[in-house]
């Protein structure tokens, strides 16, 4: 019996050192991932300054110019304009299925969510190419401009704010979900509409976590790479109009990593951009984080 | 009460009449009969205790004095519950002003999300009080009346959520009876409280007794027997009994309550 209680105990110390193991190695592979960006992009900083890389717009790479800014630039547009439209709808919908929706319509909503979720993103970048950019060109931008081909950062923004949109809703519905009924019968009693409750109370108890949700999107938004490259036009322009083409961080990486890495300094300087956004994101998340915990105390 | 020191006539609610009676009120949720053939009247000025055993549809009973059962799926109501002779399940009843006479404590407390002022000011702004002065002397006026003004006063702009839980009880309380309701519905509402903080809202039940209508619920038959006037006994979606505690306690009409009370079943 002594034998069999600590072979037991040793089976729980392997487990829970082998748990250990993993978690540590996955720990280090994003640390691992981190360094080893880092040191490729060394070529072009010990050339340039981060500050002439990131503050200038000339993106001639054969002359040896590597200006970051219409890149960096491009990104912003398109992440906050999908954030935008995506936050308002998002906020609405999961809204009306948690506080006023039947559960039939929830038994119908939710699997169309979870499809939409997970349909790869090229589907999302043909259907804009489809619709959404001759949408824009012939029917939208002809009111604002007077050429406009339709590939542009409003068409990146609406093809990734759709993306984002089941995320957003399914992480909305979720931290509905857990404020307690009983507070919002509080409210309730108080003689508070049931739009007061939301307003007043849900949306105030559910605050924190709806920040939390949005970072994560613009995270997600931030790396999306293929329906936003086939919609946005690619050029490495600072964008004047919602209606000019751009060219995101991730689409310059995937469109020309492996191509005319003979030009030097090429190589480093997309490895650099892919450095960017590895920061972009672990700030990011990390300062979820922080707000998280700060509001929650 | 220490609440008359400050007393000024704008802020102390004036004495309501309470009327509440259950007219042959029946719940069914799906299939299952939860509420059967409910005919009671609640006193008003007065506490009345609903007791039974688990799952006898206490709960379900105080929420259909306050339509708190609209948001469940499946349910049917028939009957009346009548307030002030306003039938809350009439087809086109305007719920909210309804709902304001009936102050709710639920059994954990919940404090709004914000700070320990905006909590009590709270009612009174969706009803249109803005007058920062006024506001002020409800706050005030209401943390004195459950005992609360003192360990609060120099914190009132701190998160509701960092006082103890038996402080948010009694801010609670306060909070609902700031928006002048006429009655106080209460589901076990010191059953996750410690006995100190219990004792002291039972002591504020006795006391608000003089203006309110109070109906609790409540799972200890010890409490019932220490406030009670009149007690409601149900068993299985039934009321088996009610009248005055006096007499429900020393002399049960009916063989069930009886038993109930010797402890027989819980
Ligand atoms: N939303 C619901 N859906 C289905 N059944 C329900 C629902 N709410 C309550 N019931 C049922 O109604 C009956 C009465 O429940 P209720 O909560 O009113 O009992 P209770 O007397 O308050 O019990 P307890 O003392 O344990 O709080 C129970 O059988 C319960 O299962
Ligand atoms: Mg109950």
């Amino acid at each position: 019996m002594n034998k069999k209680f600590s072979n037991r105990i040793f089976k729980d110390k392997l487990a829970s050192g082998v748990m250990l193991g993993l978690t540590t190695l996955s720990l280090l592979l994003v640390v691992g991932i981190g360094i080893g960006l880092y040191l490729k992009s060394q070529p072009i900083l010990e050339q340039k300054t981060l500050w002439t890389l990131l503050s200038t717009t000339e993106w001639k790479p054969s002359n040896g110019e590597f200006g970051f800014l219409p890149f960096i630039l491009g990104t912003l547009w398109i992440t906050g304009l999908a954030i935008v439209m995506a936050l308002s709808i998002a906020l609405l919908t999961a809204i009306y299925l948690t506080e006023y929706s039947k559960s039939s319509v929830k038994r119908f909503v939710f699997p169309a969510l979870d499809i939409l979720a997970g349909l790869p993103s090229v589907v999302y970048g043909v259907w804009g190419t489809l619709f959404i950019v001759p949408w824009i060109s012939e029917t939208l931008a002809p009111h604002f401009v007077e050429y406009a081909t339709g590939y542009s950062t409003l068409a990146g923004g609406i093809v990734l704010g759709v993306m984002i949109l089941p995320l957003l809703i399914s992480l909305f519905v979720e931290i509905f979900s857990v404020v307690p009924d009983d507070l919002r019968n509080a409210t309730l009693s108080l003689g508070a509409t049931p739009w007061q409750t939301i307003k007043l109370v849900v949306l105030r108890k559910s605050f924190s976590g709806i920040l939390a949700a949005v970072v994560l999107a613009i995270s997600r938004a931030f790396g999306e790479t293929i329906a936003v490259l086939m919609v946005c036009g690619n050029l490495p322009v600072i964008p004047g109009s919602v209606f000019d083409s751009c060219y995101p961080i991730p689409a310059l990486i995937a469109n020309n990593y492996g191509e005319m890495l003979s030009v030097p300094l090429y190589d480093s300087a997309l490895m650099l951009a892919a450095f960017f956004l590895f920061i972009v994101v672990l700030v990011f998340n990390a300062g979820s984080r922080i707000i998280l915990h700060r509001i929650e105390r | 009460m220490e609440a008359s020191s400050i007393t000024k006539d704008t802020v102390k609610p004036t004495a309501k009449e309470a009327h509440l009676s259950v007219r042959n009120l029946n719940v069914h949720i799906l299939k299952n009969h939860i509420l059967k053939n409910i005919d009671i009247e609640i006193p008003d000025k007065s506490i009345t205790c609903i007791i039974g055993p688990s799952g006898c549809g206490k709960s379900t009973l105080l929420k259909t004095f306050n339509r708190l059962l609209d948001k469940t799926e499946n349910v049917t109501i028939t009957g009346k519950v009548l307030v002030d002779n306003e039938n809350l399940y009439e087809k086109d009843a305007e719920v909210t002003h309804i709902r304001k006479k009936m102050g709710l404590l639920s059994q954990r407390p919940c404090p709004l999300p914000m700070s320990i002022y905006d909590n009590i000011a709270f009612g009174c702004k969706i009803h249109g009080t803005r007058n920062k002065k006024k506001l002020d002397e409800i706050v005030e006026y209401q943390l004195r009346a459950v005992g609360l003004w003192k360990e609060v006063k120099d914190r009132l702009h701190v998160p509701a959520n960092k006082l103890s839980i038996g402080q948010q009880q009694r801010l609670c309380l306060a909070r609902g009876l700031a928006v002048e309701p006429a009655f106080i519905l209460a589901d076990e509402a010191t059953s996750a409280l410690d006995p100190i903080s219990s004792k002291h809202i039972e002591e504020l039940f006795v006391e608000l007794k003089k203006d309110y209508a109070i109906v609790m619920v409540t799972h200890t038959l010890r409490q019932a027997l220490r406030i009670a006037d009149y007690v409601v006994f149900m068993y299985l979606g039934e009321v088996i009994e009610a009248g005055p505690a006096e007499q429900v306690f020393k002399n049960p009409r009916r063989e069930l309550t009886k038993k109930y009370l010797e402890g027989a079943f819980s």
